[in-house]
């Protein structure tokens, strides 16, 4: 098994859930490996600190409860979050759009599929980022973390699908270049948004950008942000909904800071003063898609289509998990109905005014 | 098999066989820099094989290679491929050598030219790595298919991906846009 080719890829795609034999190919496959021991993680999660006593859940105190605003869809799956700053040190918001963040700060990530299934954790070290998952037993007494490969088809999500546990490569081809997704101005704004799909409750112990201002945790912020926390500027509520689902949900990817600048779709909003406004509209809107809708015999499609949700790929692609099409590529096997109800919504209703316009200029 | 197809099938055996003995004696003595590394490299991973249309030539089929490492002719429309009994044969190949049917679907081989519209012209050294480590379009999209062996081939160094790339970028740019792979979905009402 271990001279396995991309056949053994083929298989995991024909199989798809439950892909067995699949998986043991994948596991088995041969690839760099990580690091030295000493840089790994703990093999326990109970020894990275979340806790104080395991086996009851009762969280170290010192973490700090947190929320998004946009969650990013996980095939349903409830999760909790803390983050652990060292004492006396702050965040540095020098950059609005992508936080500096001590050495020595933790955050971890808890996943639900009615009980608890995985922890992600990430740490920063002297030398970067470590990143790990922790697979919790059966009675949810303890945590061990994942091989660095993952493991396919690890918990049921739904009939027929099942969670894959992340490996580490999995992990930094979302968190490139050190990311923490979710702690940031807008997702953690105290201007939430009403509309925002899967929104979860704000509990009274959990921090936002609001708190981590008052209590010092913050530096080199924006100004107006104390008393005026980012909001997405947009024409519609739906509008405002929708650009922050493609925000947390493709935004993490299709950002100029990270590799896949060179597609030119731009899905993430800026917080800077000054950056140019819109992104979506300026890199998605009624720009050519480099995607062929199968099937589709009408020519190149957009990106967005306003007025034509059909012939719009980030709606298409958002809208299968045929392994090859779908967005996000990872992380998910089971559609977001909600999130793609209000993209279709969304392209439907707006702006039809300037596809008219625009589709006129395109004509010969 | 008819004779004329026998024939083709040994022409094609025939051919890869000169390139292979062509790329052995293609490295240059003492150490060669990156683009001259990267060249030597590509020829004996056979990309050319795959990536490089083929053509019926005086001698039998061989390499396009004034459409070199352009990937599946943009021009080259295929019919729904034919519908195999079960197993144990399960692939098959254009004539061209870009486009391959198999339990995946179909795969068409991408455009490594330098063009930026439809090649790698716009990737950076790091999404070229990236794809080839990770197996994934540009590093984090969706599954590199078969019969690309990108398992083998993550297992290159540093240097020797990074001289593929500054190979690659050195050759003609192909405007050359290579269709979407189809999923074995797809196929279901096309196959013959």
């Amino acid at each position: 098994m271990r001279g396995s080719t991309s056949l053994g890829i083929a298989a995991s795609l024909v199989r798809g859930a439950g892909g067995g034999v699949a998986a043991l190919a994948l596991s088995l496959l041969p690839g760099p490996g990580r690091g030295a021991a000493a840089a790994d993680p703990p093999l326990h999660l109970a020894d990275t600190g979340l806790y104080t006593d395991i086996a009851r859940h009762t969280v170290d105190p010192r973490n700090l409860h947190y929320s998004p605003q946009y969650p990013l869809w996980s095939d349903g799956a409830r999760k909790s979050r803390w983050i652990f700053l060292p004492a006396g040190k702050a965040i540095d918001a020098s950059n609005p759009d992508a936080w500096d963040f001590p050495v020595g700060t933790k955050v971890w990530k808890e996943f639900s599929f009615g009980r608890r299934v995985e922890t992600r954790f990430l740490e920063k070290k002297r030398d970067g980022w470590t990143l790990a998952t922790y697979l919790w037993n059966d009675d949810e007494t303890d945590a061990i973390r994942a091989p660095d490969e993952g493991i396919r088809n690890h918990a049921e999500i739904a009939p027929g699908k099942r969670h894959d546990i992340p490996g580490v490569n999995d992990c930094r081809s979302c968190h490139e270049g050190g990311q923490v997704l979710g702690i940031g101005a807008l997702q953690l704004s105290r201007d939430r948004d009403p509309g925002a799909p899967h929104a979860e409750p704000v509990t009274p112990d959990m921090v936002d950008l609001t708190t981590l201002i008052e209590r010092g945790l913050l530096a080199s912020y924006p100004p107006d942000w104390a008393d005026h926390p980012p909001r997405i500027a947009a024409t519609s509520p739906i509008e405002r909904s929708a650009l922050g689902y493609l925000h947390a949900n493709c935004g993490s990817c299709h950002d100029r800071s990270t590799s896949l600048v060179s597609i030119g779709m731009l899905l993430r909003q800026s917080v800077a003063p000054g950056a140019p406004p819109d992104p979506v509209g300026r890199t998605a809107v009624l720009q050519r898609s480099g995607f062929q809708l199968p099937g589709d015999a009408a020519g190149p499609a957009y990106r967005i289509d306003p007025g034509n949700p059909a012939r719009s790929t980030v709606a298409f692609r958002m809208s299968t998990r045929s392994p090859m099409r779908q967005m996000p590529p990872l992380g998910t096997k089971v559609v977001d109905e909600k999130g793609v109800e209000l993209i279709l919504r969304w392209i439907g209703e707006s702006r039809s005014d300037v596809q008219v316009t625009l589709h006129e200029k395109e004509k010969p | 098999m008819k004779v004329g197809q026998t024939t083709k099938a040994l022409a094609v055996l025939a051919v890869l066989s000169i390139l292979g003995a062509a790329a052995s004696a293609a490295e240059p003595p003492g150490k060669p820099g990156p683009v001259a590394r990267g060249a030597y490299l590509v020829q004996i991973m056979a990309c050319n094989d795959c990536h490089t249309p083929w053509k019926m030539g005086k001698e039998g089929p061989e390499p396009d290679m004034t459409r070199m490492l352009s990937g599946h002719p943009q021009s080259l429309s295929m019919p729904p491929p034919p519908r195999l009994p079960e197993g144990p044969w399960g692939i098959v190949v254009g004539l061209s050598m870009t486009a391959w049917s198999g339990p995946w679907g179909v795969s068409f081989t991408r455009n490594l030219t330098p063009d930026p519209e439809t090649g790698i012209g716009r990737w950076t050294e790091q999404t070229f790595v990236d794809t080839l480590r990770n197996g994934k379009k540009l590093g984090k999209g969706r599954p590199l298919l078969p019969p690309m062996p990108w398992q083998m081939y993550r297992n290159l160094g540093d240097d020797d991906l990074k001289a593929i790339f500054a190979y690659l970028k050195s050759i003609p740019a192909v405007k050359n846009q290579v269709p979407e792979p189809l999923a074995p979905e797809d196929l279901l009402t096309k196959a013959r």
